[in-house]
């Protein structure tokens, strides 16, 4: 294997993510988990930036960074006697057990990915262009107009309902 | 007068060549370097801005300010400075260490990774990703996280209250920013920063007035200035979520909002002021980054004389002013002025055969004039319906304290 500055970052990325995701099933803090959960996350974004994705990166760092992690330390915040609990309940053999399967099929197709089965696509020089196009068109084989509405209707329909039960 | 920084970058270069370095490796070597000297530019230059803030202000507010060190006190920061930096910092009991120093290092970085994307001139732009202003967003989100997390590991109520309503705030005010910097996107077709800049023949603050305005609104929230800088409330919450920081940490949180105030003059005057454009900025890009600097220093005055003059506003109020009165005229603004550009398109273009060209002032003329109109209609209902609203709530008090006044015709105020 050729050691390129892009396969370091890749390792890099690669640790963030794997540590970070390791720390958040294991700490008892539930404030450091949200941190770890955090890194975890970093390290996704910068796997985006490294699959020439900055879109999809920007996006995980303002959406999940940004909003959601903000939105569980708020959680965590305001609730009461929630830390120190034990980690992990009953149903933890089950968890495992699905935990392994999802390992797995992903495992699977990785696999096939280095088999050769599937041809690498390269990456346009327009993608953002492409991907602001397929989510406003209607017809051709990029058309996503109709999932991203419905996409947008739900998240309305959530935001009303959270304000809903909000005001109660 | 030729490009200042493509001469460094070559003389560097062929430097780095001369002691035997690989080409890729020099360029690595001096993208390091530019960043690391870009970060550290930003961070100097606001020993100059804290002086010369201190000094503006108290001219507005009719005193002579820093006047001590220095010819016109101008040495007074790198005073105050050194004295910041050989304090201890003290750690409070019960303190969750690592999130603890995290924040004011996180705090620090989501303002300095901005200037990534910001053009100094028509070559010279830190990284021209094709989501500039989307990278944006994203960084001055991790600022959020830093707040939270200094509240939370202070293990101290006043900065858990004032992280709760800084977060509050910012989060809210985040949202007419980012429907405001849609515009400049909408119209340069882009989110590259240095397309957005360079695409402004006519300045969007021209074309958009109130688009600028209600971004500089949502900036001066976002930076905790007043009307808005409740985030440091004595009476209320002490001094917020930094109460318990001193020392270097505090130096770096002060560090961090003084930056924040300039990256986001520097915004704005990207954005909405023509950023590096002026006469001779093509040919001389050298030239541009004059410009730059001109124009971030005209929206930070604006912002510092905005800070001497306008009192405090209540939380509450802050809050309801973005919910119910900035979020939907950003809305309205938004969705009528695309409306009305597409339908002038449309009906124009026969006429205008340039009509979406950027090339000249004289290419952009209808479609700013256009813009402009439907600017100020909206701009002019919105103040109304404020009067008219302020005028019916005056209305209402002075009835509930004096009800024989009102008989009387005497509150017609």
């Amino acid at each position: 294997m050729v050691i390129t500055p892009v396969t370091i970052a890749f390792f890099i990325m690669a640790a963030f993510t794997l540590g970070g995701s390791l720390g958040v099933v294991t700490n008892r803090n539930l404030f450091h988990a949200a941190l770890y959960l955090i890194l975890a996350l970093f390290g996704a974004a910068g796997l985006f930036v490294l699959l020439e994705a900055p879109f999809l990166a920007a996006v995980q760092v303002l959406i999940y960074v940004g909003a959601i992690s903000v939105l569980i330390a708020i959680t965590i915040m305001v609730t009461r006697r929630i830390m120190g609990v034990e980690s992990a309940n009953r149903q933890w053999p089950l968890s495992a057990l699905v935990g392994l399967l999802l390992a797995a099929t992903l495992g699977f197709v990785i696999m096939d990915r280095f088999a050769g089965k599937f041809p690498v696509a390269g990456v346009p020089d327009d993608s953002l262009t492409r991907l602001g196009m397929a989510l406003v068109s209607y017809e051709g084989m990029e058309a996503y107009l109709v999932p991203f509405e419905v996409a947008s209707v739900l998240l309305l329909a959530a935001m009303i309902g959270a304000i809903v039960v909000a005001r109660k | 007068m030729g490009d200042i920084f493509t001469t460094i970058y070559n003389f560097l270069l062929s430097l780095l060549i001369g002691l035997g370095a690989d080409q890729v490796v020099a360029d690595a070597i001096i993208t390091f370097l530019a960043a690391a000297v870009l970060a550290t530019c930003v961070l100097l230059i606001l020993i100059f801005n804290i002086w010369l803030e201190r000094k503006v202000l108290g001219r507005i507010q009719d005193r002579i300010g820093p006047n001590r060190v220095g010819p016109y006190g101008i040495f007074q920061t790198v005073a105050d400075l050194t004295k910041l930096l050989t304090k201890e910092i003290i750690i409070p009991s019960g303190a969750d260490l690592v999130p603890f120093f995290l924040a004011p290092i996180l705090m620090v970085a989501s303002v300095i990774l901005v200037w990534a994307v910001i053009p100094f001139t028509g070559k010279t732009i830190g990284t021209d990703v094709n989501i500039g202003v989307l990278y944006f967003v994203a960084v001055s989100s991790l600022g959020i996280m830093a707040v939270l997390l200094a509240g939370w590991s202070s293990n101290n109520k006043y900065a858990l209250l004032g992280a709760f309503r800084a977060v509050a705030m910012l989060v809210s005010y985040e949202v007419p920013m980012i429907l405001m910097l849609l515009v400049p996107v909408l119209l340069s077709g882009s989110m590259r920063m240095g397309e957005i800049a360079a695409a402004q023949s006519i300045w969007y603050v021209f074309s958009m007035p109130l688009a600028a305005f209600i971004f500089l609104i949502a900036m001066t929230a976002e930076i905790g200035r007043s009307p808005f800088d409740l985030l440091e409330a004595e009476s209320e919450i002490v001094a917020g979520y930094q109460t318990e920081y001193s020392g270097f940490a505090f130096a770096m949180f002060y560090a961090a909002e003084w930056a924040h105030a300039f990256t986001m003059c520097a915004l704005v005057a990207t954005l909405f002021l023509g950023g590096w454009r002026g006469p001779g900025a093509e040919q001389y890009p050298t030239l541009g980054f004059i410009y730059l600097a001109i124009k971030i220093y005209v929206v930070y005055f604006f912002s510092i004389w905005s800070r001497g003059t306008l009192p405090r506003i209540r939380i509450d109020h802050v809050m309801s002013f973005c919910w119910k009165f900035l979020i939907p005229l950003a809305l309205i603004l938004i969705v009528l002025t695309t409306l009305v550009d597409k339908i002038a398109q449309i009906l124009l273009i026969n006429r205008f055969p340039n009509y979406l060209s950027m090339a000249t002032p004289a290419d952009m003329l209808p479609r700013a004039g256009i813009l402009l109109a439907v600017n100020l209609v909206v701009g002019l209902v919105a103040i109304g319906w404020i009067a008219l609203v302020g005028r019916r709530e005056r209305r209402h008090q002075t009835a509930a304290e004096h009800p024989a006044s009102v008989e009387a015709g005497m509150a017609t105020r």
